[in-house]
């Protein structure tokens, strides 16, 4: 575990909110490391900064204080526009409500994120009808997102992050608006991400979601209360650390 | 890059799909503005035409002196009927203005009403004196035979010239040329040449010169006098009036400031207290019309401009309405990696987009609409392409313009806010 690459790490990171007179201190000093290959789950009851931490963990926000590095760079002082591009080529976005676009077909949602790097073409369309069969929607490629189920626009949604080959994926209570059944069937589609060596950081409020995860962090007050290993996926994370390096 | 402007005008396109009547609704100000720009252009720029070939008519570089029967004089003529009133220009005059204008061409003219008889065929017109320029400073051309010359004046022939309506009138089926026609009561004259129609409506007075014959100006002393007698229904009266009009014809436009003022000087020495002489300088004329054309110019990219700026308004409210709308489809697309000028450029395409929507849509009522007040009222109407170039170019323009602020809103909104807006 040791040795495996940091793709993203705090470094006593705080988060400040002013109110008025009254400082929120949604973040206060959090430090933790994500490794190629790592399946994190976030946990931690309404209010203890899991939304907070996901924010900054995309670079939709910048640290009050603190250092956050993703790859081997400081990101925490960059520009809008440089953060723009972090999240652009580094970072795959998975929502609880999928977010879709609604007026652009399947295949036009996937290629959002390459249209922003100018990077839409015969490549981008070949890429997006492959990561769209790897999702199980090949040949959903020209409906809109309304005309699909929850579980498929999630589908989408996961084949929409994998299309800049991000160095991880973010995904926000990714199955908290699914039935049980189409929960677990996204749940296995995560399963087998992992084991082709994606990185995945996790917000839920599930334990049987938590459980299929290497590691649970337990956020309380915005400060890390703590880091269980779970030891009953050990085999999985060797294996899939095997593939993420052949990748 | 082309295909990237490509797509995100499809983009535009299928984002005001989603609310088609109100994207609709929001053209129809630019949809009208656009149209009554073009439409109005074409009104003017055919009324302006048409002032145009009206004084052109007139002659650009031609100066006209014309004497009038002074208002006062009309009571006087009850009293003294048998005492001809005298007025108007001067044969002396004449001369006085030729010398004065050395580089310009000088003609008299003398109009009398007479009968004129052709066998069974008879009109009451007028009888023009001049002479040999006159063809070239009245920019008339002859169809057929010889206009009158410096020859048949100084041998005060009974020649004559006529215009193409009388000629018509007096000789339906006949040849004119080589013919009599009998004048008044006693004076022949022989047709020397028939005029090209012209088409005027002014000409002698409000006599058309199509409708005018033309016989040598001393030819017309000699026989007709300076005193005139008019019959009119049960009244009479006597007039002593040497020349009805002098034209003159500048070598040049530039000239023609200078020329009027020389003319209007010698004018003024005699006739200042009679006002019985009249000069009217058509370039002037036209000066004033371009003038008026400027201030009706003026008054109507007031009215386009407004008409623009409330559609302007509609739009920037559509976009508003629409960045509010679309705010998680900005946090979205901001999370994938889309930088504010992104955000600025696609909602500013889609303002754009819809503002010439509805400038291509007033572009084509604009071209339809002169079509129809030509037909309706009579009126010329021109549609210069420039000009519709200019109203769509103007019809895009706004729409950008207006989409500035609501695209620069769309831009700066926090990106964690705008992904949690419901
Ligand atoms: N934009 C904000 N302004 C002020 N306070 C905020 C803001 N966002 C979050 N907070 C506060 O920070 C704390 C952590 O919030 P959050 O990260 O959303 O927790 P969680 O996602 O775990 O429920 C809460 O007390 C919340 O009220
Ligand atoms: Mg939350």
């Amino acid at each position: 575990m040791t040795e495996r690459e940091i793709i993203a790490e705090f470094v006593d990171v705080h988060r400040h909110y002013t109110m008025g007179d009254n400082i929120v201190r949604a973040l206060n000093g959090v430090s933790m490391q994500v490794a190629r290959g790592d399946y994190l789950t976030i946990m931690g009851r309404s209010g203890s900064g899991k939304s907070t931490m996901l924010n900054l963990l995309g670079c939709l926000d910048r640290p009050t204080s603190g250092e956050y590095r993703v790859g081997n760079r400081d990101v925490s002082r960059l520009s809008d526009d440089a953060l723009s591009d972090v999240r652009g080529r580094e970072i795959g976005f998975i929502f609880q409500s999928f977010n879709l676009i609604p007026q652009l077909t399947v295949l036009e949602n996937l290629e959002v994120p390459l249209f922003y790097q100018n990077r839409v073409g015969a490549e981008s369309r070949k890429k997006a009808e492959y990561l769209a069969d790897r999702v199980g929607l090949g040949q959903r490629l020209e409906h809109k997102p309304l005309e699909l189920s929850g579980g498929q626009q999630q589908r989408v949604a996961i084949a929409r992050a994998l299309m800049n080959d991000p160095l991880f994926l973010l995904a926000d209570e990714a199955t908290g608006n699914l039935d049980s059944n189409t929960e677990a069937e996204i749940l296995d589609l995560f399963d087998d991400l992992r084991s082709d060596g994606v990185t995945i950081v996790m917000v839920t409020h599930n334990p049987a979601v938590a459980e299929r995860a290497d590691r649970t962090l337990w956020l309380k007050d915005g400060e890390v209360e703590k880091l269980i290993e779970n030891t009953r996926q050990t085999a999985t994370v060797a294996a899939g650390d095997a593939a993420g390096e052949q990748a | 890059m082309i295909q990237g402007s490509w797509r995100i005008v499809r983009l535009g396109l299928k984002s005001l799909m989603l609310h088609k009547l109100r994207s609709s609704l929001t053209t129809a100000g630019i949809l009208f503005g656009v149209a009554s720009v073009i439409a109005m252009l074409a009104v003017g720029e055919g009324a302006k035409i048409e002032a145009l070939e009206r004084f052109r008519d007139m002659g650009v570089t031609n100066l006209i002196a014309r004497s009038k029967k002074p208002a006062e004089s009309l009571s006087n003529s009850q009293q003294s009927a048998w005492m001809p009133i005298g007025y108007g220009l001067q044969f002396e005059e004449a001369d006085l203005i030729a010398a004065s204008l050395p580089d310009a061409t000088v003609i008299r003219i003398r109009e009398i009403k007479k009968n004129m008889q052709r066998g069974e065929n008879f009109r009451s017109s007028i009888v023009v004196g001049t002479e040999a320029d006159f063809l070239e400073v009245a920019n008339m051309r002859v169809r057929e035979g010889r206009w009158l010359s410096n020859v048949d004046n100084e041998r005060l022939a009974n020649v004559c010239v006529l215009g193409a309506t009388l000629s018509r009138l007096l000789f339906p089926l006949e040849n004119p040329m080589g013919q009599t026609i009998l004048v008044g009561d006693d004076d022949r004259y022989r047709v020397v040449g028939v005029l090209a129609e012209q088409g005027r409506t002014a000409g002698a007075g409000s006599t058309p010169y199509d409708e005018c014959m033309f016989i040598p100006i001393n030819t017309s002393n000699r026989r007709f006098g300076v005193i005139l007698t008019n019959r009119s229904g049960g009244s009479f009266s006597r007039e002593r009036v040497e020349l009805h009009e002098v034209k003159v014809k500048m070598p040049d436009s530039t000239t023609v400031p200078a020329g009027a003022k020389i003319l209007r000087d010698l004018v003024e020495r005699q006739h200042k207290d009679k006002n019985d002489v009249l000069v009217t300088v058509p370039l002037e004329l036209l000066k004033q019309e371009e003038e008026s054309k400027r201030m009706f110019n003026i008054v109507l990219a007031v009215i386009a401009s407004i008409s623009l700026l409330v559609g302007g308004i509609g739009i920037m409210n559509v976009m508003l309405a629409t960045v509010t709308e679309r705010t998680r489809e900005i946090g979205i697309r901001r999370a994938l990696g889309a930088k504010r000028k992104h955000i600025i450029q696609q909602f500013l395409v889609e303002s754009g987009v819809l503002s010439a929507l509805g400038g291509v849509v007033g572009v084509a009522l604009g071209i339809v609409l002169p079509f129809l007040i030509t037909i309706w009222f009579d009126q010329k109407t021109i549609i210069l392409p420039h000009h519709v170039g200019l109203a769509f170019g103007i019809s895009a323009a706004v729409g950008v313009v207006f989409g500035i602020y609501p695209a620069w809103r769309a831009a700066n909104m926090d990106p964690v806010d705008a992904l949690r807006h419901e």
